[in-house]
Formats: C-alpha cells, structure tokens, sequence
C-alpha cells in the first residue's frame, strides 16, 4: 500500500486538502501528493481525490467552474483506466457537475449550512469502497450548505437499476432526492460523497468509520 | 445579452419559499408562487446574430445552467 500514491487537488477555495492529507498520510501512512488544478499531468498518481471547499468561491453552482479546470479535463481518461477517483463534499459537486456522476447538488431544503454527524446506510458494494466495513451503518461528519441531491425519476430509475446508490442518509438532513449521500459510478471506480470520511478517522475526532473508505482509496 | 436561469419548476427553491414568507411579513400574503433565478449579463463581439446565438447556446448548455436543475432563455439587445 506504501508505494501507492493518492493525488490531492487543490483548486483556489479548496479547505479540506490538508484534512484529507492528515488522515491518509498521518492516520493511514499512505502517501499523498498535492495536485494544483491547473495541472493536467497525472502520470505517478494511482487515485485521485476531489477535496472539499469552496472551489472558486462556489460561483455561479458548487462546482460549475472548477470542472473546467485542466485537471478535470484529464479525469476523463484517468477514470477510464480504471483509476479510483474519490469526491468529497464539494468534490461531489463537481463530479456530479463534470458528468462523472448523474444529478445535481443544489441548496439544502432549511436553507442552513449544516455541521453534524449522521448515520449512514451502505447501500451497493459496487467498486469495493465500502469493504471491510463491518456494518451497513456508519457514522460520519456533514458540513455543507448545498448538499440537496436531485435527480428525475428517470435518473433515478437508472441509479436504482444500475445499483450505483452508494450512501443514503437514515435521517435525511437536506431534502436529497430519496435520502442520497453518494454515489458510484457504472464501474464503480468513481465515488462522490457529501459526508467527510477524512474527518472520521482518529478516535479523537468521534469516530473511525471513515479509516476504511479511504483505505479502500487504494486497496479496493 | 441578457440570459436569465431559472429553476426547473419541479426543483424545491427553498430560498424563494424564504422570501415569500418575509413577503408574507411584509403584508404582501397574496403571493402564489415565488422563485429566485439569476441574471447574467453578457456583452460580447461577433460578426452575425446567428454567431451570437451559437455562442450564447454553448455557454449556456455547459457553463450558465446546470440542465439537471434548471432552464435558461436570453434575449439580445443591439448596441
């Protein structure tokens, strides 16, 4: 696992690349190395996280802008190679801005930025992300104030049949369309969530269930 | 060129139900709907409406609107 590397991007407005960085390096002793979005080189890099923030202030949409960044633009091939990418939170919000994922993050339903710890269901094992859990139920930290997922009935037809609901929430704290936290992708190398598995992973933070989605950042 | 984005009328907007209550404060309670959506204005060089237009469309379909959400329209204005 030593010898693997995690790409972190940093978009200007990025404010959990450090946490992510802590937890994989320090918790986890897998080696990390920062990605500035204007780069489009991702050769020595074996996953790819999307940190969260407020990539480009969140203008226009969380995530409207940072997708047109080079780095995104060499995702695509980067996914497609089977490569495992990981996005959090506003990470999440450009996958899903970018194509990477289907439907759309807006505007939690109470209008609040929400800073809590919430009990989540596994859904799917598609790509590995969640194995090792020990349980379908796990709790980790949200801290968004545009987290609602939205999709149509069609897309969500297509989610159910393809099993690509990763993470719903037990108790739905922003209105997202059928309790969505995450999502995978077709192949199941393409993970967003909006909860913070980086900040779930020492004792001293609350909890630990976060220690494994990101070892499977590169085991899975 | 004026470009306006609207929610898609079957996306909740939370903050217009915000501002329809504080209309409701104000003594405006006959309010049946009310929904926030952005303007964008954009000024910008091209030889031919049609050269406009395309451009606006692409801007639009991939920067402007998230489709998944929301619609858009625009109206030219001359100079």
């Amino acid at each position: 696992m030593k010898n693997l590397i995690v790409g972190i991007v940093v978009f200007p407005g990025s404010n959990c690349d450090r946490d992510i960085f802590w937890a994989l390096e320090g918790c986890l002793d897998i080696r990390t190395k920062f990605i500035w979005h204007e780069s489009s080189d991702l050769s020595g890099v074996d996953a790819i996280v999307l940190p969260g923030g407020f990539s480009y202030g969140d203008y226009l949409r969380c995530g409207a802008v940072a997708r047109f960044s080079p780095l995104i633009n060499s995702l695509g091939s980067f996914v497609k190679r089977g490569n495992r990418v990981l996005g959090i939170c506003n990470g999440f919000q450009i996958l899903t801005e970018a194509g990477f994922l289907p439907g759309a993050l807006t505007t939690n339903k109470n209008l609040n930025f929400i800073c809590e710890d919430v009990n989540l269901r596994v859904n799917c094992q598609k790509g590995g992300w969640f194995d090792d859990l020990g349980s379908n139920s796990i709790n980790l930290p949200i801290a968004h104030g545009e987290g609602r997922y939205h999709c149509d009935k069609d897309t969500f037809k297509k989610l159910l049949d393809d099993d690509l609901i990763a993470l719903t929430y037990s108790e739905n704290p922003n209105g997202s369309s059928h309790d969505i936290a995450g999502l995978v992708n077709k192949e199941g190398n393409v993970l967003g969530l909006m909860p913070h598995p980086e900040r779930a992973c020492d004792d001293s933070l609350g909890g630990i269930d976060g220690v494994n989605i990101l070892r499977n950042l590169v085991c899975g | 060129m004026k470009v306006f984005i609207r929610l898609r009328p079957s996306v909740l907007d939370p903050a217009g139900e915000a501002i329809k209550s504080a209309a409701d404060k104000l003594g405006v309670s006959c309010i049946d709907s009310l929904r926030i959506g952005k303007l964008i204005e954009v000024s910008l060089k091209a030889n031919e409406e049609k050269e406009v237009k395309e451009k606006i469309e692409l801007l639009c379909d991939r920067l402007f609107a998230n489709k998944v959400i929301e619609d858009y329209e625009f109206s030219l204005i001359k100079k």
